[in-house]
């Protein structure tokens, strides 16, 4: 089942062309790999898939219908959670703050309805042993948790909050290698519950080790669309570093190491 | 915290002690600045610990803690307000004058006051969360304009920069009654501006803590981009918080006028600082995210304190400026300290 489709997106900043031409499908249950380097128009395209930015030209389709997400919040209520590099969490606030934000339980009636700390508590303490995180203590300021808890502290939500789409945006870039692994099952465990997965990064190995299928994005446009079985991990990490400049760069270095 | 009733009991639990959780708490450095300021007091002033004392210490402290307890939460918010000081003076301003020139019963003032001064606010949030300059720009515009225009128009209408008074006016005595009466309670003299004051923290720290709106305004101060990835209505929660602050401004400004009869228009400059101080004593942090509406309330009480006891005391009122500031500059050493520690609780 198609998810999210997007058909020939285009996007500008003023005279910048960040986006052009970008055709991209997002299916349950499967991961759609976007890589490419620096400047290539990654975020331009998360932002447009999670309501953050419009996009100005071309198609964007959920469940085949076509639509335009004017704000985060549309975005979450169609289903389309997305886990932001540095937007994250708010640091400073206590983790199962941090799990609701956005989305507070509350009880009561009037002006008494408040928050249900007890439920919130609780969930947040059960949904992260699920996904394998033991916390000591739900108060603590998620600030301090690990780069890679953190990560799975906001795929936690989405996955429970129900979403159908989770959108992330290079989860594994700061991220040490035992970190990057932890990330990578959680990915791998919400695919595999059924919801389509946009997983945005620079790091073909990362990409191909849970991938279904790989769009790559240079300066904007789509240099080529894969799928799993018709690329190898040689081949997606030749193209990812430019090919050919790699060729020649290799030349380069040796003539002057 | 709350007891987990699922699961064997996590046996590292027990490394956090019930003294490191006192220290995690945003107010504790205010808690002890307001002890040590309370013994020095009690020391060096002898009419210090009289109740007659006690009651004129809760006063000054309460004109300063109803607006405190707002600042503090636009802190908390991320934002500050430079025109809340003047924004008083407006309000009182405009209940005299709407009162007196209108010729009506005070309530018809004091009714217009709060629309006019709650749209002040909300104007405050509108320009700054549509323009996203930032809010130091954008108050500071606020408290010119204010400023200006409380003396511009006190003169235009009375000829002075006083109002005429409007003590002899139909609905005064109920009103001095909510605004600024006095309550004896088991001998002591209290003004009921303490009442608001409490009332003020209480209703802050419930929606603080325990509503939607609370966890937004957290949020809003930690991180507002993030806190707009995830669905939170980072512009009607600034623009709420401004509001606020005018609430606290109208309470503050009926009091002023209330308990002089006239407000002299040029009243209020400065005070934006000495709220903001007081929230910054008790622990909010200066870049928004963290603090407390208590701790807001025992900035006040150590500014009431202070400026009380150095006349019990009779030292020269010059050194309260020294020690606020010194106060200043150890509280948020300390505050910086303990969160330092709170984090690392890890």
């Amino acid at each position: 089942m198609t998810l999210v489709e997007l058909t020939d997106v285009s996007k500008r900043y003023g005279a910048a062309r960040a986006l052009e031409g970008v055709c991209l499908e997002v299916h349950a249950g499967a991961v759609t790999c976007v890589l490419g380097d620096n400047g290539a128009g990654k975020s331009t395209l998360i932002k447009i898939i999670s309501g953050l930015h419009q996009h100005d030209g071309g198609v964007l389709r959920l469940d085949g219908e076509e639509t335009r997400l004017s704000s985060p919040r549309e975005a979450l209520d169609r289903g389309i959670a997305t886990v932001h590099q540095n937007l994250a969490v708010v640091p400073l606030m206590p983790v199962w703050r941090n799990f609701f934000l956005g989305s507070e339980p509350r009880k009561g009636v009037g002006p008494f309805k408040r928050l249900d700390v007890d439920l919130m508590r609780r969930t947040t303490r059960a949904e992260l042993l699920r996904m394998g995180i033991d916390l000591r203590d739900v108060d603590q300021p998620i600030g301090t948790l690990s780069g890679g808890e953190r990560q799975c502290v906001a795929i936690a939500r989405a996955v429970y909050f129900g979403a159908k789409v989770l959108v992330l945006d290079e989860p594994t870039a700061a991220l040490g290698v035992k970190q990057s692994g932890m990330v990578l099952k959680y990915v791998a465990a919400a695919r595999d519950k059924g919801l389509g997965v946009v997983l945005i990064t620079h790091n073909p190995h990362h990409a191909h080790l849970v991938g279904d299928r790989f769009v790559l994005l240079k300066r904007g446009m789509m240099v080529g669309t894969h799928t799993r079985d018709s690329i190898t991990l040689e081949e997606l990490t030749r193209q990812m570093a430019g090919g050919n400049e790699l060729d020649d760069l290799r030349h380069e270095l040796e003539r002057t190491g | 915290m709350s007891a987990m009733p699922h699961g064997p009991v996590d046996e590292r639990f027990l490394q956090v002690s019930p003294l490191r959780r006192l220290a995690a708490r945003p107010e504790l450095g205010s808690v002890v600045g307001a002890i040590a300021v309370f013994v020095v007091f009690a020391l060096a002033a002898d009419g210090f610990l009289r109740a007659g004392s006690l009651g004129t210490v809760l006063y000054a402290s309460s004109t300063i803690g109803i607006m405190a307890v707002p600042v503090a939460l636009l802190m908390i918010g991320g934002e500050f307000d430079l025109s809340a000081g003047v924004m008083v003076t407006s309000s009182a301003l405009i209940s005299s004058m709407f009162s007196y020139q209108a010729t009506a019963n005070v309530w018809v003032g004091v009714g217009v006051s709060l629309l006019v001064t709650l749209a002040v606010g909300a104007f405050n949030g509108f320009v700054l969360t549509r323009t996203r300059l930032p809010s130091f720009i954008v108050t500071l515009g606020t408290f010119l304009m204010l400023t200006g225009m409380n003396l511009g128009f006190t003169k235009l209408v009375d000829g002075t920069v006083s109002t005429k008074t409007v003590a002899d006016m139909e609905g005064f005595p109920s009103a001095h009654d909510v605004f600024a009466s006095t309550l004896t309670i088991g001998g002591l003299d209290l003004k009921i501006t303490v009442v608001w004051w409490l009332v003020l923290v209480a209703l802050a720290s419930w929606i603080l803590l325990r509503t939607r709106a609370g966890n937004w305004i957290f949020a809003v101060g930690g991180d507002k981009d993030a806190a707009r990835a995830v669905g939170v209505p980072v512009t009607r929660t600034t623009v709420g918080l401004y509001t606020g602050v005018a609430l606290g401004a109208w309470i503050s400004g009926q009091h002023l006028l209330f308990s002089y009869d006239v407000v002299q228009s040029g009243e209020g400059v400065g005070n934006e600082l000495i709220y903001i101080i007081a929230a910054v004593i008790g622990g909010c942090l200066i870049t928004g995210g963290y603090g407390s509406a208590v701790g807001s309330a025992v900035g006040a009480l150590i500014f009431g304190m202070t400026s009380k006891g150095i006349v019990f005391a009779e030292w020269n009122p010059d050194w309260f400026k020294f020690f606020l500031g010194a106060m200043l500059l150890l509280a948020t050493l300390l505050n910086a300290w303990v969160r330092k520690r709170a984090e690392a609780t890890k």
